[in-house]
């Protein structure tokens, strides 16, 4: 299924505009991956089941493996290269590196994209919620229990606009 | 081809006599809740791992595999392939550079790169390198195969039956049962006052971690640099240059950040020697990346098992006889799926046999999966053990206690090194509040709670070979070269640790190098929960090694003896004497010289004892009487695993473990099509691996923290097997109190739940 005809698209990643000419059967996750560098998307199965390739677009996460760039066009893409500003880490990046949340660290990405969009939505998520969310990303390292508390951790300090440091109980053990 | 650390018969020796350092007598650094040092590269997006390296100039290569069972190939015709746009190289087994003997037995190869007697779904036919992966794959579409299918088998009852599909000349069964010993059984059954027996199953697990595998080959000349998602980059290196006929020195492995393997990496597989000579027929680097659904059929799997274990015990809870019949299936080519160990070796019991066989079917090849055949025998033996308790009339937490071992009885009656069995139990226990849980049935509705508990021991100790080098910087600073992976689970961030405690260096001013045969030192890869206790010595040996230079070079600055001074906070003192001091930036030794390099290796392991790290889990559960549906309120895991070295990653461990024996035991299972030969369910959507839904909140993780300082010289013993054993007994254990029903079949899926509970209603 590989062609010779290529489209031109115009992607905003990561707040930036670029024009590039991509073969139509490419993925988004290809592009992202293979023509622009960005390769903290990670692959994990291509077939829409694991998360591992989650990107936002306006804010939603969404499976780039399974999305075509030229449906994406005129849209806000963001991947996990865009998530630290100002020279700071996000501060879902600093709960999740605070916690052992990312183990191996091939899931995390995604992760960190679909707790940015829950977070977004809701500044005190419960468990449930949390879950909810986080559903349609697979781990198989680290048993997702470190990743709600890293979420947690994360809101609680963007609410308070400060570091807290981790409970006792989180970091010794229950 | 080389055999993986697990199949070696003689123990590897260090590269020379190690002296074995005293214990810490306490600690600064070590055992603290730390991040990792890596974690900003494994949140950030910025860690490199193999699948995101691309080379300039880099093909992309793909691999035509066999669809059916058992098939002979008649002919490859490559003819449009080798015309399609962007293709660059075909590969098949009329090419002589593939002729490369594979699948090992003591007596030698049985199969080779492109074996054209296909003995499962997935074996390699032919592979292509071309400009782009689109167009490697429409090249793959484009060869044309004639096979010959043959008649094929799935199950490993019908494959040991007479007449049975031949997959290998010579029979089904790989050769010889092993049969394991000790005192009589049938005078053990005799004394014994109750006596339990049963079969039990398991299903194939396939271990999926979230990375596919995959390398990246590239020559220099006749030298090959391979980048590869590996746990071990020094036996890649070996089966490589084996392979290729190359020496070592010409073979660059590179390993540093992986996406977790729990055993399917151990060894290296086809796809990584198929990637090295496209690379050299085209004199372009190659990139071989399989797919998800690929990495299903042919990178291994955790075979199933059919476990018969007959026990008996008397009313003061001795137990008297066990026996076991373990059959498993490995799959197409050479393997063990014993399971064993445990049965011999858990327990207090004088009369003990084991026999297991096993034999092959039309599937892909097993290969060591996180702790391999241990969660198996924990799902039959820790099954009898809480029947034997209710037939006695104990409870299982006490019953278990009757019957702790102090000395390996598999090994020669040898004492253990430590055994933290009994804490795991008892702490674990009352962390649980395991009383009030077992007391009296729950019903809520139509769900009924109960609680369980299951323990465990795991076989590898680890010891050497392995070699650290630590240099010390004239600013301070300090580079850490180890030859270790870090698959995961924290290895680099440990290590860090340990020289950090041993120099008083800051843990952002240690530059570790690691996992790269080019640049590092030898270590066994990183499985088998063996890289902590095998490698965290050497690390202090080396570290230690800097440290004795420094203070030499301090004596002779300050004019005092060299067993005078210490090493404190950056400076070196003189006991007794306040005023003579100097700082480690400031000693004219180091400045001179600019570095100060050490280099540690791994004591040996005490040779009159055993060593083997313990655990036990507690579950509770609440089981749907209509929908046979489980949800798994609680696990408690409690392990003894020596000293804890960082809090932070070994709850990661046995979370981690925990989660993985919940799809063991829940939800895992490889389903070959009896029809076809072929697996209907090679992807995550039809084989389900826990998710975020699947895992109970309330997970607690108990450390039995008791440094083992006779095994080595940082008292640590393995942890990320052991957590991974005992749970999905544990929840069937919990189900059985919940509904009086044993289920002996892994997984317990709610569709053979609800089937027994349909029957236990039928039955009234
Ligand atoms: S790679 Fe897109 S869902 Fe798995
Ligand atoms: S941390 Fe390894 S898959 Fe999630």
């Amino acid at each position: 299924m590989s062609s010779l005809s290529k489209l031109r698209v115009r992607l905003r990643v990561n707040g930036e505009e670029h024009e590039m000419l991509v073969p139509v059967e490419k993925t988004l996750l290809e592009v992202l991956r293979e023509d622009m560098g960005l390769t903290g998307t990670k692959h994990g199965c291509e077939l829409g089941e694991c998360g591992a390739c989650a990107v936002l677009v306006d804010g939603k996460p969404v499976l780039s493996c399974l999305a075509l760039p030229v449906e994406l066009e005129g849209h806000e893409i963001m991947t996990v290269e865009g998530l630290a500003a100002a020279g700071r880490m996000h501060p879902l990046q600093e709960a999740f590196a605070d916690l052992g949340a990312a183990q191996c660290g091939y899931c995390t990405p995604g992760f960190l994209l679909a707790a940015k969009s829950l977070l977004e939505q809701s500044s005190d998520p419960t468990r449930d919620e949390i879950k909810d969310a986080l559903a349609g990303n697979l781990c198989r390292c680290t048993g997702y229990i470190k990743i709600y508390e890293a979420v947690e951790l994360a809101a609680r300090r963007m609410r308070s606009g400060s570091e807290t440091a981790p409970e006792q109980a989180v970091l010794y053990g229950r | 081809m080389r055999k993986p650390y697990f199949l070696l018969k003689t123990p590897p020796t260090t590269p020379e006599p190690a002296e074995k350092l005293a214990p810490w007598a306490e600690t600064t650094v070590v055992g603290k809740p730390l991040p990792r040092v890596d974690a900003y590269e494994r949140v950030s997006g910025s860690a490199v791992y193999a699948l995101d390296l691309f080379l300039p100039d880099m093909l992309y290569a793909a691999i035509l595999r066999c669809p059916h069972a058992h098939a002979i190939v008649k002919k490859v015709d490559t003819a449009a392939a080798t015309k399609m746009p962007g293709v660059r190289a075909v590969l098949t087994d009329s090419d002589t550079e593939a002729r490369i003997p594979w699948y090992f037995t003591e007596k030698g190869p049985t199969s080779r790169l492109f074996d054209p007697h296909c003995r499962y779904e997935g074996e390699e036919i032919a592979a292509v390198a071309a400009e782009t992966p689109h167009q490697a794959a429409d090249a793959l579409r484009a060869i044309v195969v004639e096979y010959e299918e043959l008649p094929f088998v799935v199950d490993l009852d019908s494959a040991l039956k007479p007449g049975a599909p031949l997959i290998h000349e010579g029979g089904n069964q790989v050769e010889g049962t092993l049969v394991y010993e000790r005192g009589d059984i049938a005078k053990g059954f005799a004394d014994a006052e109750a006596i339990v027996e049963r079969t039990f199953r398991t299903s194939c697990e396939i271990h999926t971690p979230m990375e596919v595998h995959g390398s990246v080959a590239k020559w220099d000349g006749n030298r090959l640099t391979v980048w590869d998602t590996t746990q071990g980059v020094f036996q890649v290196q070996q089966s490589l240059a084996d392979a290729l006929r190359l020496p070592l020195s010409n073979v660059r492995v590179i390993g540093q950040y992986m996406g977790g393997g729990f055993g399917s990496k151990l060894e290296i597989s086809k796809h990584t020697v198929i990637a090295a000579i496209l690379a050299r027929k085209t004199a372009r680097p190659v990139k071989l990346f399989i797919s998800r659904e690929e990495s299903f059929l042919c990178v291994g799997n955790r075979p199933a098992n059919t476990m018969s274990l007959k026990a008996g015990v008397r009313k003061d809870g001795t137990l008297t006889a066990m026996h076991l019949i373990n059959r498993g299936a490995v799959g197409a080519y050479p393997g063990w799926a014993g399971v064993g160990s445990q049965v011999a070796d858990l327990y207090t019991c004088a009369h003990v046999r084991v026999e297991e066989t096993c034999g092959h079917i039309n599937a892909g090849q097993e290969r060591a999966f996180r702790a391999p055949g241990f969660p198996q025998c924990s799902w039959a033996l820790e099954q009898v053990m809480d029947e034997l308790a209710a037939a006695i009339g104990l409870d299982p937490v006490e019953f278990r206690l009757t019957s702790i071992p102090v000395v390996s009885q598999r090994q020669g009656g040898k004492p253990y090194t430590s055994t933290g069995l009994r804490q795991c139990l008892v702490e674990g226990a009352r962390a649980f509040g395991w009383d009030a849980a077992r007391g009296g049935h729950r019903r809520n509705g139509p769900w009924l709670r109960g609680a369980g508990v299951a323990a465990c021991q795991w076989g590898w100790p680890g010891g050497p070979p392995s070699t650290v080098i630590v240099r010390y910087f004239a600013d301070g600073s300090v580079s850490l070269n180890m030859g270790a992976s870090d698959i995961g689970t924290g290895t680099k961030t440990i290590m860090a640790m340990v020289v950090a405690e041993e120099l008083g260096v800051a843990l952002d001013r240690i530059q570790i190098e690691h996992a790269d045969t080019g640049t590092t030192q030898y270590a066994t890869p990183s499985g088998g929960s063996k890289t902590v206790p095998s490698d965290s010595p050497a690390v202090r040996a080396a570290a230690v090694a800097v440290k004795r230079k420094l203070l030499a070079m301090g004596a002779e600055q300050l004019e005092a003896a060299e067993d005078e001074v210490v090493l404190k906070a950056g400076e070196i003192l003189v006991a007794g004497s306040p005023d003579k001091k100097v700082r480690l930036a400031e000693l004219e030794g180091l400045m001179n010289q600019q570095v100060v390099i050490g280099v540690g290796h791994r004591e040996q392991n005490p040779l009159d004892k055993v060593t083997k790290p313990f655990g036990a889990q507690f579950a509770e559960v609440e089981v749907n009487e209509r929908t046979g549906e489980v949800r798994i309120l609680r696990l408690l895991g409690a392990h003894d695993s020596g000293r804890v070295m960082n809090r932070l990653t070994y709850q990661n461990q046995v979370f981690g473990g925990m989660t993985m024996g919940i799809g063991f035991g829940m939800t895992e299972r490889r389903v070959l099509d009896r029809q076809t030969g072929k697996m209907v369910n090679s992807n995550w959507h039809d084989y389900k691996i826990p998710t975020a839904m699947d895992v109970p909140a309330d997970l607690t993780c108990v450390p039995i923290d008791v440094p083992d300082n006779e095994f080595n010289s940082t008292g640590t013993k393995g942890l990320g097997e052991p957590a991974t054993i005992p749970t999905a007994a544990a929840i069937a254990n919990a189900v059985y109190a919940a509904t009086g029903i044993r289920v002996t079949d892994a997984p317990i899926n709610p569709t053979q739940l609800a089937s027994l509970l349909a029957d236990q209603r039928k039955r009234g």
